[in-house]
């Protein structure tokens, strides 16, 4: 299956290996992945509050540039799927915005009619990919393993731009993978919570407290590490968590896997290909109850 | 129809719980909310009842020692929201069917606020936040006399009927994870409502009210996690609302806060690479004369530095950058 893949700028930056590895699983998951790459960042919500004309012509040439591929837009990153979305469905609603950005990236080369479907790789996996297929791709069951979902906002709120009113189940799809790849879901609170990371460079502190407090949660609900389907999530769990720790005088050491990390591994890869042994946060005890090394 | 509901007790015999202490370290105080003691009722009501008439059926007919706080059942008064399931909703807005999970219905006082008894929590929080933001209008000269009416164009009230169509019930701030370690912040009620003042065209504080508000504890304290938006009864869509307040402090010139200097660095990099140049973002938002908070995001650099997760020294463009930087001339507005 032909996707649009946009990979975001957090899986090129300071998440490689959250490119690596969905690239990786993308061949297991028969999809074709087509690179936008010369797709704009989205603005992450920093430019749209800021300035909406700005954030709609960026998005609206992403959209146009995957339309005329003829393929559904496919993101590996809550922020960018969040984003997307809700651009996405203004633009499609509101021929005014629409015809604003059109108007600003005409001579481009370029026009969105408002046909492209923004969907993040959790999202394909139970809507196009299907599960028998990955159910297929699975070498090797992660049983053992209790893992806690950690959604973001961004792929679950708001509700409507998302689609969620329709498609309600994608609530609860991390849940549902988890127990697919033979693991065990945690059920805690902070599942569907704010990471932080919006607020880390405005209240350091408190955003850390914020991530830390998720992570301490799940830990207590006796989970091995957490899973996100998002980077900017990734970025304040693992890559800020020893500052958390010290932030909550607490010991956390609790790894973060990047969904696609946590396919490949189950897909039967090696966790250095996954560059599994590239986080903050060593994911060596948790690998080990797969009997898996880094 | 039988439905279980499972309501959090508490009785603090005679003791009200601790109430917030401003600028205390976190968890909030209230965060490390007393237990609760979960009490499972069996109630006979029709299909379409709501959570409240469950909660009056205990009361009435069951366990008077129940204290719950309500009283027009229309979702127009905002006394009983609370933790239904673990989000803040309306009890008489909430439907027992639909929010019947594995067979029973778990009401509870929510932990983000002090409680007081059983699903009765201190509003304090709440309205000294909704004070903190004066929330009345402070006449724009000239007034008119007593016995005539302020006139304003009516697209001007329409503009702010979503923030007036709040109804004070708490729902949004007892859910907001800002809040949760940030007694601090103002919240999403009181901030929404701070739009509201700021934009009515009889106030005549606009300036003065978006210089306080881009302090400490406003509108760059939230988290942007869309929790407000999601769980408010009457929709007013409280992010939304700070984020324009977020547009007009900037554009009245109060740009010396990190959210601006983010936004900035962001809207730069995006400008001239295509995308997010993650390397300069930090020291930038943090400001580069500030030592101290530079300092501070010292060690997680190292830390993902040591593990390979810096991002590339040299930033690369997108293929076809001049693209972007056109659509930046074009409608960048004070980004171009």
């Amino acid at each position: 299956m032909k996707v649009a893949f946009y990979p975001g700028c957090v899986s090129k930056g300071a998440c490689p290996e959250l490119y690596v590895s969905a690239k990786m699983v993308a061949e297991p998951l028969g999809l074709e992945l087509h690179e936008l790459e010369s797709a704009p960042c989205t603005g992450a919500g920093v430019l749209s509050e800021q300035n909406r004309d700005l954030a709609d012509a960026l998005n609206g040439l992403t959209l146009a540039m995957a339309e005329a591929q003829g393929a559904e837009l496919m993101t590996i990153c809550s922020t960018c799927q969040g984003v997307l979305s809700d651009h996405n469905y203004h633009l499609k609603k509101d021929e005014v915005r629409r015809d604003k950005a059109n108007a600003t990236i005409a001579d481009q080369g370029f026009r969105y009619s408002g046909t492209t479907t923004v969907k993040h790789l959790l999202w394909m996996l139970f809507e196009d990919i299907g599960i028998e297929r990955v159910e297929r791709a699975i070498k090797r069951k992660l049983t053992g393993l209790k893992i806690a979902p950690f959604y973001g906002c961004y792929i679950l709120r708001p509700s409507e731009a998302l689609g969620l009113r329709e498609r309600p189940e994608r609530k609860t799809y991390l849940d549902r993978l988890i127990a697919l790849l033979g693991a065990e879901p945690v059920e805690y609170r902070g599942a569907t919570k704010c990471c932080g990371f919006p607020m880390l460079t405005f209240n350091r502190d408190k955003a850390l407290a914020m991530g830390g407090n998720h992570i301490l949660e799940a830990k207590d609900k006796g989970a091995d590490l957490l899973v996100t389907p998002c980077p900017l999530c990734h970025l304040n769990l693992d890559g800020q968590q020893p500052d958390a720790a010290r932030v909550l005088k607490k010991d956390i050491g609790v790894p973060i896997f990047h969904l696609p990390q946590l396919l490949g591994l189950a897909f039967g890869f090696e966790p250095e290909q996954l560059r599994l042994n590239h986080h903050v946060v060593p994911t060596k005890g948790a690998l080990e109850k797969v009997e898996l090394k880094v | 129809m039988q439905f279980t509901i499972e309501v959090g007790r508490y009785n603090p015999e005679g003791r009200y719980a601790e109430t917030a202490v401003p600028g205390e370290a976190f968890p909030a105080p209230w965060n490390a909310s007393p237990a609760r003691r979960y009490q499972t009722y069996t109630v006979e009501l029709p299909q379409h009842a709501v959570v409240l008439d469950a909660l009056i059926a205990i009361r009435e007919y069951q366990d008077p020692s129940l204290a719950v706080r309500c009283a027009c059942r229309s979702a127009i008064c905002g006394s009983c929201a609370m933790w239904i399931n673990g989000h803040a909703n309306l009890a008489c807005k909430s439907k027992l069917e639909s929010f019947t999970k594995d067979g029973k219905t778990r009401v509870e006082s929510p932990p983000s606020m002090p409680i007081i008894r059983d699903l009765v929590c201190d509003m304090k929080p709440f309205w000294d936040k909704h004070l903190a933001v004066k929330p009345w209008l402070e006449n724009k000269e000239p007034v008119p006399p007593p016995d005539e009416e302020y006139r304003v164009p009516n697209a001007a009230m329409e503009e702010l009927i979503q923030e007036v169509s709040c109804i004070s019930c708490s729902a949004c701030l007892m859910d907001c994870e800002s809040f949760a370690v940030n007694p601090d912040f103002l919240g999403p009620q009181a901030l929404a409502q701070a739009y509201r003042y700021v934009g009515d065209p009889r106030d005549d504080k606009t300036k003065e009210r978006l210089g306080e508000l881009s302090k400490a504890g406003g509108i760059w304290d939230c988290t942007h996690c869309f929790e407000c938006v999601q769980q408010c009864p009457k929709g007013v869509a409280p992010l939304e609302q700070i984020l324009k307040l977020r547009k007009l402090a900037v554009d009245a010139g109060f740009t010396n806060n990190p959210g601006t200097r983010h936004a900035d660095a962001f809207a730069d990099s995006v400008k001239h690479s295509g995308r997010l140049n993650e390397l300069t973002l930090m020291p930038k938002s943090t400001g580069l004369f500030n030592i101290v908070g530079q300092l501070k995001t010292l060690p997680s650099a190292i830390n993902m530095a040591r593990a390979g997760k810096l991002p590339p020294l040299i930033h690369k463009s997108i293929p076809g950058v001049e693209r972007i930087k056109k659509i930046f001339q074009r409608v960048g507005g004070r980004f171009k």
